[in-house]
C-alpha cells in the first residue's frame, strides 16, 4: 500500500471539514465537520502506524484515544448546544454575537466604570448595538432576574451598578465548580456506603 | 521501508479497494457539508464513517475499524441525531444552513487541500508499506494499551468521567444555585433556572421576534 493514498484521502477529508466548519451556520453541522476533521487525523495516524511498523502500536492506540476524546467532545458540545437552545431559541452561529467587538469605541464613561475584566458587558448601551441587545436579554435576565425591564438598553445605560455585572459570572462559575466537585464525591460516598452495607 | 517501491501504474487489489472506499468517504463527506437537509447530513456522515472503517480494515487496523463502527456510527451519530431533534431543527429542506461566508470558506478549504495534497504527494511519494495482516488485532492492541499506554488510558477514563458529569450538569435544568452563594448576600438572585427562561423572555418584551425573525 502506497502511503500517499491514505494521506491524500485524509488531506481531502480535512479540507472538507475545514469548509464545513467555516461555511455552515447550524452548530450541529459544525460539530459534524469537526468530526470529519478528527477522522482525517485518525486515518493519518493509522496509515503512518502501518508504515512505520511501530512495535508499540502508538498510532493505533492514539487513534483509539482520539476516538474516545471525540466522543466526549460531542457529548459536552451537544449539551452546550442544548443549553444554548434553551436560552436563545436558536443554534445559528451567526446570531450568537455576544462576544463580538462593539462597532464604536467605548465611551470613556464605560472605561472608567468598568475596571473589572468584564468591561465589554456594559457596552450594549451604545446605540449602534440596540439591535443586538435583545439577543442578549436572556443571559442578561438570567443575571439580574429581579427586574425584567432591566434588559432594555435604556435601563442598562443609566448607571446600573457595575459590580453586579462583574460579580454574577464569578458567582456562576463558583456555583458550577462546587456542583461539579460535589457530584462525584457524593456519588462515591453513596456507593461506598451501599457496598459496605451489603 | 522505502526500497523497491512498486509502480503506481499497477495497483494491487488492496489499493484499489482502499481508493474506492476513500472515494466513497470523500464524496459522502462533501455531501455532509453541502446538503440542504440537516438529517441527511447526519445520514451521509454514517456513510463517510462506514467507508473510513473500511479503510482502516484495509490498512490492517481491525480493532480500530470496529471501534470506529461502534463509537462513531453507533454512538456519535445517534447523539448528533438527538441533538438535531432536540433543537427542533427543520427536518425538511431548509435554505439557511449555510452562512454568508461560503465563498471565503471554499477558498480557504481549496487552499488547504492544495497545500496539503501537494506537500503529502511530494513528501511521501516513495513511501510504501507492505500490509501484513494481524498487526492491528485486538490482542496486540490490548497488550500494547495495557502495558505501555496504561497511564494515558487511565487519564482518559478520568476525562470521560469529567465529560459525563459536565454533560449532565449542563443539560439538567433543575440545578439551582446554592443558598450559600456569595452573590445572594449582595442582593443578586441566584442564576436563573433555564426552564424559566422562555417565560421570562416572553415577559421582557420584544426579544423573541428579534431572535427568530433573523432567519
Amino acid at each position: 500500500m502506497h502511503i500517499v493514498y491514505p494521506a491524500v484521502v485524509a488531506a481531502l477529508l480535512f479540507s472538507i471539514g475545514v469548509y464545513g466548519v467555516l461555511a455552515r451556520r447550524n452548530t450541529i453541522l459544525v460539530l459534524m465537520s469537526v468530526e470529519l476533521m478528527l477522522n482525517a487525523v485518525n486515518l493519518n495516524l493509522v496509515a503512518f502506524d502501518v508504515w512505520l511498523g511501530d512495535r508499540l502500536h502508538s498510532g493505533q492506540v492514539l487513534t483509539l484515544f482520539v476516538i474516545v476524546i471525540a466522543a466526549a467532545e460531542v457529548g459536552v458540545g451537544l449539551a452546550i448546544v442544548l443549553a444554548l437552545f434553551r436560552n436563545r431559541k436558536t443554534v445559528d452561529i451567526d446570531h450568537l454575537r455576544d462576544l463580538a467587538e462593539p462597532a464604536d469605541d467605548p465611551t470613556p464613561e464605560d472605561e472608567t466604570r468598568s475596571a473589572a475584566p468584564h468591561a465589554h458587558v456594559p457596552a450594549d448601551a451604545v446605540p449602534a448595538l440596540a439591535g443586538v441587545a435583545p439577543l442578549r436579554s436572556p443571559s442578561r435576565s438570567a443575571g439580574t432576574s429581579s427586574a425584567p425591564d432591566a434588559s432594555t438598553p435604556v435601563g442598562r445605560g443609566e448607571g446600573q451598578p457595575a459590580e453586579d455585572d462583574s460579580s454574577t459570572p464569578e458567582g456562576q462559575s463558583d456555583e458550577d465548580a462546587s456542583s461539579t466537585s460535589e457530584g462525584p464525591s457524593a456519588e462515591d460516598g453513596r456507593h461506598v456506603r451501599r457496598g459496605g452495607g451489603s | 521501508m522505502t526500497e523497491a517501491v512498486p509502480s503506481y501504474l499497477s495497483p494491487t487489489g488492496q489499493e484499489i479497494v482502499f481508493l474506492l472506499l476513500g472515494a466513497v468517504a470523500v464524496g459522502s463527506a462533501l455531501l455532509v457539508v453541502t446538503t440542504k437537509q440537516l438529517v441527511h447530513a447526519a445520514l451521509w456522515l454514517v456513510v463517510a464513517f462506514g467507508a473510513l472503517a473500511g479503510c482502516y480494515l484495509v490498512l490492517t487496523a481491525e480493532f480500530v475499524a470496529w471501534v470506529q463502527v461502534l463509537i462513531y456510527v453507533g454512538a456519535v451519530i445517534v447523539l448528533l441525531l438527538f441533538g438535531i431533534m432536540l433543537t427542533r431543527a427543520p427536518v425538511g429542506r431548509s435554505t439557511d444552513l449555510d452562512s454568508g461566508n461560503r465563498v471565503a470558506a471554499a477558498v480557504v478549504a481549496l487552499a488547504t487541500a492544495g497545500v496539503l495534497v501537494t506537500v503529502v504527494i511530494d513528501g511521501f511519494r516513495t513511501a510504501y508499506a507492505p500490509l501484513t495482516p494481524g498487526a492491528g488485532a485486538a490482542s496486540e492492541l490490548g497488550a500494547s494499551i495495557f502495558s505501555t499506554w496504561v497511564l494515558p488510558f487511565e487519564a482518559l477514563s478520568v476525562l470521560l468521567l469529567a465529560a459525563l458529569i459536565g454533560a449532565i450538569v449542563l443539560s439538567r435544568t433543575d440545578i439551582r444555585g446554592g443558598a450559600s452563594d456569595p452573590a445572594d448576600a449582595s442582593g443578586v438572585p441566584p442564576p436563573a433556572d433555564p426552564v424559566d427562561d422562555p417565560s421570562r423572555t416572553g415577559t421582557s418584551g420584544g426579544s423573541p421576534p428579534d431572535q427568530t425573525g433573523g432567519h
